[in-house]
C-alpha cells in the first residue's frame, strides 16, 4: 500500500529538472499551482502543455507518475461528487433529491483537473529533488521568516531527521510485530476493536524505541557541536546557475501569458 | 603533556520519583583520578554499570562532575565558555551505529560536525575527503547510511568525528552491537588513526581481546578505577579479572591454567605465538 | 521435530531486488538437541529461524513440525509458535506492559489458557529464568540489562515451547551477563529437556555449549555436523569471514611446532588436558 504513493519518492535520473536548484523548483511548483487557479477555460490547454513539457524534461516515466494518482483517487471522486451534486444552478439532470446543474458539472470537472494537475506538479518536484535538497531549499526560501521568530532551521532539521529515520522505524516496527507474533499475538483476525487493541503491544515498544533513538541522537548531535542554525555553514551550499535563471524566465513568462489571457480574453 | 586529566571525579545520577520529593541517588563515579597522555591508545574496560560510559561523557563535556574536576587539553569542563572547544577537540562515538548518523547521505553526515563549527564549504569538502579516506569509507560516500553494514556505520561515525579535527577521540563501546567482521574493521581503523594521524584514542569496551594492543588499560568496577597498566600488567592479574567478571582471551587463560598445573609458563601470555614459543 | 525439505526463500520476487535469502536447505532438528547456527551477517540465519516457526513462508519447499506440513491446509500456525519459541535479538525491546509479571503473561494469555494457568506459567518461567520475586511487579523498563533479557526469555518460555530458538541472546550484554544468560539456557536444556537452537557470532560460546553446528554461507548450508568436526574446517570457515575458537588455532599452532596435541579440542578445558598429556608424553621419551 504505502509503496504505491509516488508523492515524495525521489526518482534518480540526470535530467535538466533534476539539475535545477531546489529553490527554483519550489518557486516553479508554486507558480504552476497559482496558474491553475487563475485560468478559467482555454487557459487549461496552456497549463496542460506546460505540465507535459515539464514531465518530458524530468525524464521520469509517465506511468510511474500516474501511479502516484492512485493514492488520491478516493479524494478525487469525493470532491468531484460534492461539486457535481451540491452546486446550485440550472438543472440538467434530476433524480429524486439528486440534481446535477450545468454549473456543477463545470466546477466538478475543473476541480478534478486542478487536483490531478496539483498532485502531478507537486510530485514532479519531489520526484526530481532529493529530500535533503528539498529541506535545504525550504530552509533557504523561508529564511526571512526567522525574523518574525519562526524556527525555520529547526523545522528543516526535523524534516531531514524524520526522513532519515522513517525507514529505520519501519523496519523496527516489522521486527516488533514479528516478535509479538512469536509470543502468540494475532494481528489478522477479530473485529475492528480487537484489532486495534492487538496493536498496543506494537505501539508501546515502538514509542519507547523512538524516544530512545531521539535521546541518543540528541546526545550525538550535541557531541558534534550542534547548537542550532546560527553560525552553521554548509558542505553543499545552494547556488543558482544560469540554468536556474533560464528556468525563472520561462516560468514567469508562462505566468505572464496566463494572466494576460485571463485578463484580456477571459480564458 | 596530558590531554585528559581527572581529579577526584564524582558523579551522581539523580532520579526524581513522582511520589517523593527526595531524589533517588546513584553514585556512578566515586572518585576517579587518571591522566591520559596525548598520542596514546587507551582502553577502558569494565562491565555494564561500572561507570565507564559516564566517564566518557565527562571527557566530552556532555556531563559535568558532581564533585572534582575534569580537564581536557587543559580546559576545565565546568567552564561553560570552553564547552564547544572541548567538544571539538575530544570527539565522541556512541554504541548504537544507527542513532548517531544524522544525514541521509554518507558524505553529508561526515560534514555535519564541521558545518556546526562554521567551517567554510571548500574546507569542509577537504576535511570530509580526508576523514572518509582515513576510515576507508570513500567508496561509500554518496550512499544512504541505511545501506551500510554495522561496521561501516561505525566507521562513518568515526569519520564524522575526525572531520572536526579532534585531538582525542573517545569511543563508548563502539563494537558492542557489531558482528565479528564489523568489530575487526572498527578496531583496525582505530589502530591506524592512532598510528598515522597521532590522534589519542580512548576505547571503552568490555571485549577484552580489543585491549591487547592498547598502550595503557584502565579497568573499572563500581565507579572506581580498580587496575591500570599495560595490557601485559593487567592480564598478569588473571584471578582479579575473573573476580570482576571480565573475559580473558583463551590463550591467556590456557597459559594460566597450565601454569596452575605446574607447567613452566611465564605469565601472562597474550598471543598464540608467545604460547607456542614457550611450550615447544 | 523440525524438518526442512529443500526450502528456498526469495526476497522481493519478480522485482530487480530479487535475492535468495535461503537456498535449497534441507535439515532436521531432533528432540533434545542443542544446535548452533553460525554465518556472517546476511547469510540467511534470521530468515532460517523465522522459517522454523512459520513467521516466514518458504517460496518453495516444505517445513514440517512433528511430521506435519506447517503450511498445509488448516494447520494452526499460531499454536506452532507456542511449540517453537523464538527469542529475537534484543528481546527486551518488545516490552509493553506496566509490570514484569504482566508482560510475561502476554504469551500464555494469547494461548487462551485459564487465568490461573496463565499466572502459574508466568511464575514458573520467571523462576526458571532466575528472576527474583522482588521485581515481579516492577516496571520492565526500569530493571538492569541482564534482568531485562531474562524477563524477555521468560516471556517466550511461558508458552512452554518444546523448541527454543535464540537469536544472539547475549548481544549487547557484558561478559558477566553473557555467561549468566548462556548458563541459564544450558540449564533449561539440561533440566527441562528443551530443544535449543542458538544463533551466535561468538565461536567460543558455540564451542562451549552446542553439540551440533550448522554453518550458513550466502543462504546455503555449507556444514552440518558435530561442533567439534565442523571447527576442524577452520580454514574454510575463514573464507566465509567466520572463524574457529581461539583454542583451535592454538592447538593447530602447537601441533605444527611438534607438540602432539589434539586439534579437535575446542574449549580451554579440553585444550589444557590435551596439552598436559602431550607434554607428559614428550617428557617420557
Amino acid at each position: 500500500m504505502l509503496k504505491d504513493i509516488t508523492l515524495g519518492q525521489y526518482y534518480p535520473s540526470a535530467s535538466a529538472l533534476h539539475a535545477l536548484d531546489p529553490r527554483t523548483k519550489l518557486v516553479g511548483t508554486l507558480v504552476f499551482m497559482v496558474s491553475l487557479f487563475i485560468v478559467n477555460s482555454f487557459g487549461y490547454a496552456l497549463c496542460t502543455a506546460f505540465l507535459i513539457c515539464m514531465i518530458i524534461a524530468s525524464r521520469v516515466p509517465f506511468l510511474y507518475m500516474v501511479k502516484g494518482l492512485k493514492a488520491i483517487f478516493v479524494l478525487l471522486v469525493f470532491t468531484a461528487a460534492l461539486n457535481l451534486f451540491l452546486t446550485a444552478g440550472e438543472p440538467i439532470w434530476q433524480f429524486g433529491i439528486l440534481k446535477i446543474s450545468k454549473e456543477g458539472l463545470n466546477t466538478a470537472v475543473s476541480m478534478a483537473v486542478r487536483l490531478v494537475y496539483l498532485v502531478l506538479g507537486a510530485s514532479l518536484m519531489t520526484l526530481t529533488t532529493t529530500p535533503n535538497k528539498l529541506t535545504d531549499g525550504l530552509e533557504s526560501l523561508l529564511g526571512p521568516l526567522t525574523k518574525i521568530k519562526v524556527p525555520v532551521h529547526e523545522i528543516a532539521m526535523m524534516m531531514s531527521i524524520a526522513l532519515r529515520f522513517i525507514p529505520i522505524l519501519t523496519e523496527e516496527t516489522d521486527r516488533i510485530m514479528k516478535a509479538q507474533m512469536a509470543r502468540g499475538a494475532d494481528f489478522e483476525s477479530g473485529k475492528l476493536m480487537q484489532r486495534i487493541k492487538a496493536l498496543i503491544p506494537v505501539l508501546v515498544p515502538m514509542f519507547v524505541a523512538a524516544f530512545r533513538r531521539a535521546n541518543d541522537l540528541a546526545l550525538a548531535m550535541e557531541a558534534r557541536c550542534y547548537r542550532g542554525g546560527a553560525g552553521r555553514t554548509h558542505m553543499k551550499p545552494l547556488k543558482y546557475t544560469q540554468r536556474d535563471i533560464a528556468a525563472y524566465i520561462v516560468m514567469f513568462a508562462y505566468l505572464g501569458v496566463i494572466i494576460f489571457l485571463r485578463v484580456v480574453f477571459g480564458w | 603533556m596530558s590531554i585528559v586529566r581527572t581529579e577526584k571525579l564524582h558523579y551522581d545520577y539523580l532520579k526524581y520519583r513522582e511520589e517523593s520529593e527526595e531524589p533517588e541517588i546513584t553514585h556512578a563515579l566515586k572518585g576517579i583520578d587518571l591522566e591520559i597522555e596525548a598520542g596514546m591508545f587507551i582502553a577502558v574496560a569494565g562491565n555494564n554499570g561500572c561507570g565507564k560510559s559516564t566517564l566518557a561523557r565527562h571527557i566530552d563535556a556532555l556531563l559535568t562532575p558532581t564533585e572534582g574536576s575534569v580537564w581536557v587539553c587543559g580546559m576545565d569542563t565546568k567552564d561553560q565558555g570552553h564547552i564547544w572547544d572541548i567538544r571539538q577537540r575530544a570527539g565522541l562515538v556512541f554504541q548504537n551505529p544507527d542513532n548517531q548518523i544524522i544525514a541521509s547521505v554518507v558524505e553529508e553526515d561526515a560534514a555535519f560536525g564541521p558545518e556546526n563549527l562554521g567551517v567554510p564549504s571548500e574546507e569542509i569538502w577537504k576535511r570530509v575527503d580526508e576523514a572518509l579516506a582515513m576510515t576507508g569509507m570513500t567508496a561509500y560516500r554518496s550512499m544512504s547510511p541505511n545501506r551500510l553494514s554495522g561496521g561501516q556505520k561505525q566507521r562513518l561515525a568515526i569519520s564524522g568525528v575526525m572531520a572536526m579535527k579532534p585531538e582525542c577521540i573517545v569511543l563508548d563501546e563502539p563494537t558492542a552491537m557489531l558482528d565479528p567482521k564489523g568489530r575487526r574493521e572498527v578496531i583496525s581503523a582505530l589502530g591506524a588513526l592512532n598510528k598515522e594521524q597521532g590522534v589519542t584514542v580512548i576505547l571503552i569496551t568490555h571485549y577484552m581481546d580489543e585491549i591487547v594492543n592498547a598502550d595503557k588499560v584502565f579497568v573499572m568496577e563500581d565507579g572506581l578505577v580498580r587496575m591500570s597498566g599495560t595490557p601485559r600488567e593487567i592480564f598478569a592479574r588473571t584471578d582479579e579479572l575473573k573476580a570482576i567478571g571480565l573475559d580473558i582471551p583463551q590463550v591467556t587463560l590456557l597459559a594460566h591454567e597450565l601454569a596452575l598445573e605446574g607447567v613452566e609458563v611465564k605469565e601472562p601470555v597474550l598471543t598464540i605465538d608467545e604460547l607456542v614459543e614457550q611450550l615447544c | 521435530m523440525i524438518r526442512l525439505e529443500s526450502v528456498t526463500y526469495t526476497y522481493d520476487p519478480k522485482t530487480v531486488y530479487k535475492s535468495d535469502a535461503v537456498k535449497n536447505i534441507s535439515l532436521e532438528i531432533d528432540k533434545n538437541e542443542y544446535a548452533g547456527i553460525i554465518g556472517h551477517t546476511g547469510s540467511g540465519k534470521s530468515t532460517l529461524v523465522q522459517l522454523f516457526n512459520g513467521l516466514m513462508k518458504p517460496s518453495s519447499g516444505h517445513v514440517f513440525y512433528d511430521e506435519k506440513d506447517i503450511w498445509g491446509e488448516g494447520y494452526d500456525r499460531r499454536a506452532l509458535r507456542s511449540h517453537v519459541g523464538l527469542v529475537f535479538q534484543y528481546p527486551e525491546h518488545q516490552f509493553f506492559e506496566a509490570t514484569v509479571f504482566e508482560d510475561v503473561c502476554f504469551g500464555p494469555k494469547n494461548l487462551k489458557l485459564s487465568e490461573e494457568e496463565v499466572k502459574n506459567r508466568a511464575v514458573r518461567s520467571l523462576k526458571d529464568t532466575g528472576v527474583p520475586e522482588s521485581i515481579f511487579f516492577k516496571s520492565p523498563f526500569e530493571i538492569s540489562g541482564g534482568l531485562k533479557r531474562r524477563v524477555a526469555i521468560a516471556g517466550v518460555l511461558a508458552m512452554e515451547p518444546e523448541v527454543l530458538i535464540l537469536d544472539e541472546p547475549a548481544a549487547g550484554l557484558d561478559p558477566k551477563g553473557k555467561r549468566e544468560i548462556l548458563g541459564l539456557i544450558s540449564d533449561l536444556h539440561k533440566k527441562r529437556g528443551i530443544t535449543v537452537i542458538l544463533v551466535s557470532h561468538s565461536m567460543e560460546d558455540i564451542a562451549e555449549y552446542t553439540d551440533r553446528l550448522i554453518v550458513l554461507n550466502k543462504g546455503e548450508k555449507v556444514f552440518d555436523g558435530s561442533t567439534r568436526e565442523v571447527f576442524l574446517h577452520y580454514k574454510e570457515l575463514e573464507k566465509m569471514s567466520l572463524a574457529a575458537p581461539q583454542v583451535t588455532y592454538i592447538m593447530h599452532a602447537l601441533k605444527e611446532k611438534g607438540l602432539d596435541t589434539d586439534v579437535s579440542a575446542i574449549t580451554v578445558e579440553e585444550a589444557k588436558r590435551s596439552v598436559l598429556e602431550a607434554l607428559r608424553r614428550c617428557c617420557r621419551c
